[in-house]
């Protein structure tokens, strides 16, 4: 009987296709903001012709077979675009159990006759479209993965920024968390930056950090370490009342480091270790 | 053998290191710089490892090593130049070079060593900052 199926599936692509289009158009989750219609029509016309003119009567079942993946494929490109568009992981299942029930439809149309084989064909069908639906949450989820793991990046490679305040004063605004990877970009941007611009003090403002433990602390005796191999003074600005707490709690050193409240603070040490004077402009002309 | 010259200049010794050290010329420097601190009586030694983008463990000792041992024969020591690579790497080795003065540059090395000296010896330079003090502590 199975042999029948798929080529009455064959037969029936277009009912499929326009069922299908009803369904997924009368959806209520229906995305048109993020995909136009004739798009949809498209993706959807283009994995039904692959899926249909794959399927063959021994095919049915087994998933590994290589017939499949021209439809893993287009799959896995749909979901992916989906993912990176933005859709919920509710729309991007929807648009394959839509399909399946948009098969079922017509195959019940079709073995009006006969629940037994009618039965036995569904539940063939019933497999085949869970285990597509899988492969779209897999890659639909990698997708999102990739997502992150590309925003990370960036965050890490903007949230850095080397800022010269002063002739020889360097100041590096730390924001969020400090691991190891990013203590090691912190690290290498601000001696090359020292290198560059020969500066001799450099800044490290810890305001924008939420919470400091005994590895970032770790971390930041590290960067003021190699700081001071470089030859240049870093001192630690931004210190929150509740920082200064938990690291005398946690029984952390920091006493070698120069720390300061604010970075005002820590601006003006550095004025008077480089012997500079800030006055104001009018006091000139007073004695 | 190679061999790294030491140069003198008034009461300092200059040493540029323009190759990668291996352990051997290390040791020979540090036997050699020794020996011309006590014969000369320097006052300060400035090392430039600018040109230095390899270091391991031993060579952080050595350069710690000539450091102590100028400290004894009354000699202050200023690396200067040093990579940031180079820097990172003793930073990861669990080496800070205590003891050990650093400066960006030979200029900027060469104020500090002035300072340093005119410190001790109290002849010169006086309005020092007490604040500014560049040893790693």
């Amino acid at each position: 009987m199975s042999i029948k199926t798929h080529i009455l599936l064959q037969k029936k692509k277009k009912n499929i296709l326009e069922l299908w289009m009803k369904n997924q158009l009368a959806d209520e989750g229906l995305r048109e903001d993020l995909i136009s219609n004739d798009e949809l029509r498209g993706q959807s016309e283009e994995l039904i012709n692959v899926l249909v003119g794959n399927l063959s009567g021994d095919n049915f079942t087994d998933f590994d077979s290589d017939e499949w993946s021209p439809v893993i494929e287009i799959l896995g490109g749909i979901a992916i675009t989906r993912a990176r568009q933005g859709f919920s992981p509710r729309e991007t299942g929807n648009f394959v159990f839509s399909l399946k029930e948009a098969i079922l439809e017509v195959l019940q149309e079709e073995i009006k006759g006969d629940p037994q084989t009618l039965f036995t064909e569904s539940l063939k069908i019933n497999r085949l479209m869970d285990n597509l639906s899988i492969i779209t949450f897999e890659t639909f989820i990698k997708g999102r993965e990739e997502v992150i793991l590309r925003q990370t990046d960036e965050i890490t490679e903007i949230s850095t920024p080397v800022i010269r305040v002063w002739d020889g004063i360097l100041a590096l605004p730390i924001i969020g968390t400090l691991d190891s990877a990013r203590t090691q970009v912190v690290m290498e941007n601000l001696l090359q930056e020292i290198v560059e611009t020969g500066s001799s003090i450099a800044i490290l403002d810890i305001s924008g950090v939420p919470a400091v433990d005994s590895l970032v602390a770790q971390h930041l005796i590290k960067t003021v370490s190699a700081t001071r191999l470089m030859g240049a003074e870093c001192i630690i600005s931004g210190i929150r009342p509740e920082i200064a707490q938990t690291v005398v709690h946690l029984g952390i050193d920091l006493s070698n480091i120069i720390t300061k409240a604010t970075l005002a603070s820590a601006l003006a040490y550095s004025f008077k270790i480089m012997k500079l004077e800030v006055k104001r402009a009018g006091a000139v002309n007073k004695f | 053998m190679d061999k790294i010259p030491i140069l003198r200049l008034g009461a300092y010794l200059l040493v540029s290191i323009q190759v990668d050290l291996y352990d051997r010329l290390a040791l020979t420097l540090e036997a050699d710089l020794v020996q011309m601190v006590n014969k000369t009586g320097a006052k300060g030694v400035l090392i430039d490892i600018s040109a230095v983008s390899i270091v391991d463990s031993f060579m952080g000792r050595i350069i710690g090593n000539i450091a102590s041992m100028s400290k004894i024969l009354d000699a202050e020591t200023v690396v200067v130049g040093m990579q940031p690579a180079v820097a990172i790497t003793l930073i990861e080795l669990g080496l800070p070079l205590k003891g050990v003065h650093t400066a960006l540059d030979m200029e900027k090395g060469m104020n500090l060593l002035k300072t340093m000296i005119g410190d001790s010896s109290g002849e010169e330079d006086q309005e020092t900052d007490p604040d500014y003090d560049d040893t790693i502590a």
